[in-house]
């Protein structure tokens, strides 16, 4: 199984180098790694994309745990959640499949985001199966260039965290470690 | 109060109560070291740095606070890495300072210039690289938390010159440090303790594989208690050794590869595995297939992390060992296992994997004999620091340790070099205690030049070699599995007597049986720091053994001929 982890960081120097290494060190194998700013100045937050079947995704959890700078790691795998890759996407194109492309491109919501003589670039977004099934049809024509940005995710409706809870993690405003030590029983630093 | 950062790295340490430190200068760091002479904190100039943080882990280990080695940037830090590594892997508390070029021409490549939070990433739990002056305190301050906290180990701070000699406003901050990351959970949660309670009572052949958080959770009382209460045999680990006293009666000994033999087959037929504060290594648990396969197993543990790792466990526990057990101990039912401890006795009768012990004196003058005698004449008491090898294991099995923190050893990284340092160290953490370096010929010279340190400091460590002319491990594994084909291990020593004499110490040499004791006395007897030159016999062998990866039951055992040799000269 496809596991998408949510991971709150500080936002210190180092810290996706932190994540890699840990990631490197312990043989776990990541299909995608996203990080960004938050709501919250100061957190910043990353969505890791794991399979399951090769890579123990408890130790996984418990290991980034271990790390100074992570605050929280959310598996979201089992829970409603959007789930966003986009990808961009050269191909080739010429008069006789250029309509072809733009009705691909209508049935899948992906933007043309530049054309020319030769090539059309779609610009898709969506989770992974739709990202596939788009770059499988588009295969045909030639693709000339690929990139994605990886998974982001968050959860449906009202989630599990709220921006208080991110807001206590600002350095302004921190809790001695004591008084949090055990407060959602997924405190597991050592 | 404006202070230079270098000011403020020592009102830190004095702080933190710190009153020694390990360490050796250089330019990247020569601002601190300026600062130092105005604050009360001795620094013992090391040899090289890995001894500095060897001594600081020995610091640690003898008296369970935090140690600290300080070096330069560049090489004075790379030199730093083994020792960081070393105390990684066994969970020790310690802090490092490092001098980093100034921070306008980090990433150039500047003379001396390493990345030094990225080399030590992996081998330290946490740390900073430092660049303005005021950042200074609450990094020193978070290092200490976060070395002495949850599961301990190495931090290090790295510090660039200039934020050094600028200037900052410093204001002690006493509060609570506060991490939003990091939050160690000491308390069980009450459902696993429920759980737990639940196999501890159905228990049949319980067993308690005792680890290195007896020591470090200071939980040996209530380790006591529980066995004593249920009843329970008690396996121990290298680093468990002294937790709880080898003259206790449900104290079993050494568990794993160079275990006695009753307490792998003991691990093997229990029904039930209480894992007190160990990781279930490799080398106690050998395959992991047909490791303990009947047992039901509970794991306590502070580092969620080790839980399932190696062996996947019924209950596991996030824990400190000592709260938990407090959690535990008013539940846990009186019981008796007679049968079950009846037979491990009778496993016990059955072997003499102590034999050489007991064997008339042939001449010979066995590392088995030099250990034993030690233990009989220190009662028992002395701090002993071993190297990492054959010595190391015998240290282990001919000395009892009746008190925690008097064994101080390698464990997790088997670090040759360690002996020396980590002993000056812990002589500096315990100076009333008699101190004992156990080394190897090969592992000595290695760090020998720390002898210089220790003459310099006028402090007295007693520092026996275990002299065989080989890499002895190495060699046992060669006689083993390689046929006898002695790839570089035979060693060409120099005098080791003469060596000590060279730095103005003393230096004793001992061929024979029945010159252990005398040897001893002459050594306690000096006022300094005395090399004793062990000239034991060169191709003895550690047993039993577990070949590596094998099944625990599959112990290599003392051929009775070769006892025979050592008997008949
Ligand atoms: C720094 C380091 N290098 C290599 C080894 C591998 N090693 C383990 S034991 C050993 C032999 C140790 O020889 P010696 O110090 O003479 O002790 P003995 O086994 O003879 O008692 C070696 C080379 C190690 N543990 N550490
Ligand atoms: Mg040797």
């Amino acid at each position: 199984m496809i596991h998408t982890l949510v991971v709150y960081v500080e936002d210190k120097p180092g810290v996706l180098n932190r994540v890699a290494s840990l990631f490197r060190r312990r043989a776990f194998n990541i299909e995608s790694l996203t990080v960004g700013h938050t709501e919250q100045p100061g957190v910043s937050r990353m969505t890791i994309v794991i399979d399951g079947t090769q890579t123990n995704v408890e130790r996984v959890e418990q290991n980034l745990y271990k790390l100074v700078n992570v605050l929280r790691v959310d598996d979201v795998s089992s829970v409603p959640a959007v789930v966003r890759d986009l990808a961009l996407v050269k191909v080739k194109a010429n008069a006789r499949t250029r309509p072809e492309i733009l009705q691909l491109a209508h049935i899948f919501r992906a933007r043309i985001v530049d054309a020319s003589k030769t090539t059309l670039i779609l610009e898709v977004t969506g989770d992974e199966n739709k990202i596939e099934a788009t770059l499988d049809l588009l295969r045909p024509f030639g693709i000339v260039e690929m990139v994605r940005t990886g998974v982001v995710a968050m959860v449906r409706g009202p989630g599990r965290i709220d921006s208080a809870e991110v807001a206590s993690w600002s350095s302004a405003a921190r809790k001695p470690a004591a008084e949090q030590e055990g407060d959602s029983g997924i405190n597991h630093s050592v | 109060m404006q202070l230079k950062g270098a000011q403020v790295i020592w009102e830190c340490l004095v702080r933190e109560g710190v009153d020694v430190v390990f360490g050796y200068p250089g330019g990247a760091i020569l601002p601190a070291y300026d600062a130092m002479l105005d604050y009360p904190i001795h620094h013992v100039l090391v040899r090289h740095e890995q001894g500095a943080t060897h001594m600081a882990d020995g610091y640690a280990r003898a008296s369970g606070k935090v140690g600290v080695a300080v070096a330069t940037s560049g090489p004075g830090a790379t030199n730093m890495v083994t020792g960081i590594a070393t105390a990684m892997m066994d969970s020790i508390p310690i802090v490092c300072i490092t001098g980093q070029v100034g921070s306008k021409v980090i990433g150039t490549d500047a003379f001396q210039e390493t990345d030094v939070t990225g080399i030590t990433l992996p081998i330290t739990k946490h740390n900073f690289l430092v660049t303005h002056a005021e950042d200074i305190a609450e990094a020193i301050r978070e290092a200490f938390f976060i070395a002495k906290s949850g599961r301990q180990g190495p931090v290090l701070v790295d510090i660039t010159k200039d934020a050094q000699q600028s200037t900052a406003e410093f204001e002690w901050d006493d509060t609570p440090v506060r991490l939003p990351g990091y939050r160690p959970q000491y308390r069980p949660l009450p459902e696993v303790v429920q759980h737990a309670m639940d196999l501890i009572k159905k228990a049949q052949r319980p067993l308690i594989l005792a680890g290195h958080a007896v020591v470090t959770s200071n939980a040996r009382r209530e380790v006591l208690e529980f066995a004593e209460k249920t009843d329970t045999p008690v396996a121990m680990t290298l680093l468990g050794l002294g937790g709880i006293p080898a003259s206790h009666p449900l104290n079993l000994g050494m568990m794993g590869m160079h275990g006695e033999s009753w307490v792998n087959n003991a691990i093997q037929q229990a029904d039930l595995l209480l894992a007190f504060g160990m990781r279930f290594d490799d080398r106690v648990t050998g395959n992991l297939k047909t490791y303990a396969v009947n047992a039901k197993k509970i794991h306590i543990e502070i580092d969620p992390s080790e839980i399932h790792k190696n062996v996947k466990v019924d209950v596991g526990i996030v824990g400190d060992l000592r709260e938990t057990l407090l959690e535990l101990l008013p539940y846990v039912p009186e019981t008796k296992h007679t049968e079950w401890r009846a037979h491990i006795d009778s496993m016990k009768g059955e072997v003499a994997v102590r034999d050489i012990q007991f064997l008339p004196d042939s001449g010979h003058l066995y590392a088995a004999h030099v250990i034993n005698d030690l233990w009989r004449l220190t009662k028992g008491q002395a701090v002993i620091v071993t190297d990492v090898g054959q010595h190391q294991m015998w240290e282990a099995q001919y000395y009892r340790h009746e008190q925690p923190r008097t064994l101080i050893t390698s464990g997790g990284l088997g670090t040759m070099g360690f002996a020396l340092p980590a002993a000056i160290g812990a002589k500096f953490a315990r100076p009333d205690a008699d101190i004992w370096a156990i080394v190897g010929d090969g592992g000595f010279q290695m760090t020998a030049a720390e002898l210089s340190t220790a003459a310099q400091e006028n402090i007295k460590v007693n520092v026996a070699v275990i002299n065989n002319g080989y890499l002895g491990m190495v060699r046992q594994w060669q006689e083993f599995f390689y046929e006898r084909r002695y790839a570089a291990t035979p060693l060409r020593n120099p005098d080791f007597v003469k060596l000590a004499e060279a730095h103005g110490l003393a230096g004793i040499r001992v061929t024979q049986r029945a010159d252990i004791p005398s040897a001893y006395e002459a050594a306690l007897a000096e006022k300094g720091t005395v090399v004793i030159d062990f000239r034991v016999e060169q191709e003895d062998s550690v047993f039993p053994m577990v070949p590596a990866g094998a099944d625990l039951e599959a112990m290599i055992r003392r051929p009775t001929s070769l006892a025979e040799t050592a008997a008949d000269p």
